[in-house]
């Protein structure tokens, strides 16, 4: 054995030494919080029916701290950004979809994007949403990516932008709009609220499913210029 | 005090599970796995505590932090992934340089 | 009439400003230069109303959504909110006419948005008053810093954004699980109520030690300096003067909010021995720091290590502790920041023209590109902290503290790092004179690089002048109200 492996061996011993030692005191700081009173719940239920929906989860996500979803589009906005800027990699090697893929996913899709409106729906009294609904939307993308199918030229320029920039956009909108009228920045009247909250999910909902299949192409889709 | 601690115990697990496994590894894929292995472990700690009272319906707002986080997590690891791609086609090698330009 | 513009909300419009820059800029690729240097300019409006509402009514708190803490979240302004504001929107300004002069075509294209998006994370992290926004906050920073360090492209870069990113992962990661502890122990995740709740128990001693952990790693504290040096030195020369002056400062933004008002009133605070502890590794890193940058033989690593060194002054106020210790941090913070930028121009007019920044190959430069020069030299003596300088007053304040309590050791750190500073600075500076041999092949460096690098060198001294009224604005609301005065 080296000199090296040794140094090897006993670096890893001290670590997970120390790493024991932290995860022990994780473990106790966590077990002391079993009894901390309750957090925000009841506030939650209580404010729950001038928020425009039923689930209070959706009521967190897109009312009380609707402030944080929407700082997070941006984030989903600039990791595509920062996926295209780096230009992309050489192409994947591509082998044409065997039968079975090719008429799955046609089969597939279809039900995806169904299941996906439905989610959006149910989100504003059960579980679900736009972040669940834009990942199945992805999910289609995914899979007719992956069986050979590329957005048409026509629609990869500032069509798949707007898309893009939906979800994001609308939420700055209605928030603007909401302030100009008098309230604050993002405080949604009651009885407006659902129709809003609708509103801007149904846009997050294309945003989440266009970025999270643009992010795993990878390569900006190129828009060839007409000669 | 219930079962549903231990949610959160394993949660805490696998936070330093991934914390060793993000020292350890020079593979760049592996670092990324490493990182959302770190990133579960604290989203389970934010859920499972949320449900500790068993009197009351679990709390939403983690429930609502961790749905943000998942969506941050993604996000970072899509970019990390084809930095990876574009640090291997540069350079050759899944692994860093020890970071000094020539 | 001013009754109507003092209601209006600035804050929300400080981050509402570039978050519709870059969605615009984004849409609209051909247009990005105008459209963000007009959303630049708007910024620095928007800054100047928010600082006549802060010194009209004082600290402003706004509760987005109308609901207010702990079911909302509220954006809070005060002294130290709005120098960060007011050192984000100068040192943008000044990036935003540098770069568009610096980034072209496609590169501009990625560059635009990318830089509004970071600035809407800056400024609404310097607002935010809830820990866990904070933390959508840095996240959304870090991937727009990362994705503009690759912009440089070539393995370099990538290699340092590759790092940086998985730095800054961990860091977020470390910081959301202390986060999550406290939520569950406090209910709560407003700064204000945190302030009032909070008490000493395994959880939030947890939190303390997790969150600044991730913090220092992201602020870069040595020895946690490792990833900072390639990452600052291999990205665009605009980016650099960014991630220098502003993105460093932001996780140091974060732990002196939760040090200041959350941890300190408990005593869960550094504490003496955390706050020593801070101390010497600060000092640590200004001598670190400065040697390090001795030794570099490229200009631009050079200067990131010295800002490995600059930071490391940021601490030493942990230990001293007095509320005249941290003025000398707030001014460093501005100060390094207009120095820095200057710096990092400099050394990207000298790269554009020369092609290169090896530091014995610079003869000629002082010939060639006087002003440049100028610039770099203006900015040193802010660093060096030489009088009349903001770096002076920043210094001088910390050493003043050090001396009064008795704590001389500080002193002599301050001391020695000005002198490693001196020596580093004036090896650029002694190439840069030498006589070329040979005529060297140049291109032209736009007018506008040179001279926005000579504003912010001329603003890093200029700033030694209005100490007095920049500390009555930096005063409003109080910001180390939890400190022992002095």
């Amino acid at each position: 054995m080296t000199d090296n492996q040794q140094t090897g061996k006993a670096f890893r011993l001290l670590l997970v030494l120390l790493l024991s030692a932290i995860a022990g005191w994780l473990a106790y700081a966590v077990l002391a919080l079993s009894s901390s009173p309750a957090g925000l719940g009841e506030q939650v239920v209580t404010h729950l029916d001038t928020s425009g929906v039923g689930n209070p989860v959706t009521a967190v996500l897109l009312n009380f701290r609707g402030y944080d979803t929407l700082l997070e589009m941006a984030v989903l906005l600039v990791a595509l950004l920062g996926v295209w800027s780096l230009g992309g990699i050489a192409d994947y090697r591509e082998s044409p979809p065997g039968p079975v893929l090719d008429t799955l996913s046609r089969l597939l899709v279809p039900v995806l994007i169904l299941v996906a409106a439905y989610l959006l729906w149910v989100g504003a009294d059960a579980p679900g949403g736009a972040f669940q609904a834009g990942s199945v939307l992805g999910a289609a993308g995914v899979l007719l990516l992956l069986s050979g199918w590329r957005l048409g030229n026509r629609f990869a320029g500032l069509l798949l932008r707007a898309v893009l920039v939906l979800g994001l956009g609308l939420f700055v909108i209605a928030g603007t709009g909401l302030f100009l009228i008098g309230g604050a920045f993002l405080e949604y009247p009651p009885s407006l609220a659902g129709g809003l909250i609708l509103l801007i999910e149904a846009a997050a909902t294309m945003t989440i499913g266009a970025t999270l299949a643009a992010l795993f192409l990878g390569n900006r889709p190129r828009v060839e210029p007409d000669k | 005090m219930s079962y549903i601690i231990l949610y959160a115990l394993l949660g805490v697990g696998l936070f330093v599970l991934g914390l060793y496994a993000l020292i350890i590894h020079a593979h760049l894929l592996r670092k990324i796995l490493a990182i959302n292995v770190m990133g579960t472990g604290v989203f389970l700690v934010l859920v499972a505590l949320a449900a500790r009272h068993q009197d009351a319906p679990p709390d939403p707002v983690p429930h609502a932090m961790v749905i943000t986080g998942i969506v941050v997590a993604v996000s970072a690891t899509a970019l990390a992934l084809i930095l990876m791609l574009k640090v291997y086609a540069a350079t050759g090698k899944t692994e860093l340089h020890d970071g000094k330009p020539d | 009439m001013t009754g109507d513009l003092l209601g209006i909300p600035w804050a929300v419009l400080l981050i509402l400003l570039p978050l519709i820059g870059g969605l615009a800029c984004f849409l609209l690729p051909s247009l990005s230069k105008s459209l963000g240097l007009l959303c630049a300019l708007a910024i620095l409006v928007a800054v100047g109303g928010l600082g006549w509402q802060l010194a009209e009514n004082g600290a402003q708190r706004y509760a987005i959504g109308g609901w207010g803490a702990p079911l909302g979240i509220d954006l809070y302004a005060d002294g130290l909110s709005l120098l960060m504001l007011v050192m984000a929107a100068l040192v943008g300004l000044g990036v935003s006419v540098y770069s568009s002069a610096y980034f072209n075509g496609d590169k501009a294209r990625h560059f635009w948005p990318l830089w509004l998006f970071l600035w809407a994370a800056l400024n609404a992290l310097f607002l935010s008053a809830d820990i866990f926004n904070l933390y959508v906050t840095l996240e959304l920073l870090g991937l727009a810093a990362v994705a503009l360090v690759a912009l440089a492209g070539g393995a370099d870069a990538l290699n340092a954004a590759m790092r940086y990113l998985l730095v800054s992962l961990l860091g977020s990661l470390f910081y959301l699980l202390g986060v999550a502890l406290i939520y569950h122990g406090f209910g709560s995740v407003d700064i204000a109520i945190l302030a009032q709740r909070i008490e000493p128990s395994p959880a939030a001693w947890s939190a303390v030690g997790l969150m600044s952990a991730g913090l220092l790693l992201k602020t870069a504290l040595f020895p946690m300096h490792f990833w900072l040096p390639a990452a600052h030195a291999s990205a665009p020369a605009p980016v650099s003067a960014l991630l220098s002056a502003l993105v460093v400062k932001a996780p140091f933004y974060i732990l002196l909010r939760l040090w200041l008002e959350i941890f300190s009133p408990t005593g869960a605070a550094p504490g003496q021995l955390l706050g020593q502890l801070l101390g010497l590794l600060g000092a640590a890193a200004v001598l670190w720091g400065g040697i390090q940058a001795l030794r570099q033989t490229r200009l631009k690593l050079l200067i990131a290590y010295s800002t490995v060194a600059q930071l490391g002054y940021l601490f030493l106020a942990f230990p001293l502790g007095t509320s005249i210790a941290w003025k000398g941090v707030f001014y460093l913070l501005l100060s390094h920041a207009l120095a820095k930028a200057a710096m990092f121009m400099a050394a990207g007019n000298i790269l554009y023209f020369c092609g290169h920044d090896r530091i014995t190959d610079l003869d000629g430069v002082a010939q060639r590109l006087p002003l440049t020069l100028a610039a770099f030299s203006l900015a040193g003596v802010s660093i060096m902290g030489l009088p009349p300088s903001g770096g002076f007053v920043a210094k001088w304040l910390l050493l003043e503290t050090a001396l009064r309590s008795g704590q001389w050791w500080w002193a002599a750190i301050l001391i020695l790092g000005g002198l490693l500073a001196a020596a580093y600075i004036f090896q650029v500076i002694g190439h840069a004179f030498t006589q070329a041999d040979a005529p060297a092949e140049t291109g032209l460096v736009p007018a506008r690089m040179e001279w926005t690098a000579v504003m912010f060198a001329f603003a890093a001294i200029l700033l030694g002048f209005f100490a007095t009224d920049a500390f009555e604005l930096i005063g409003i609301g109080a910001p180390t109200s939890g400190v022992s005065g002095g």
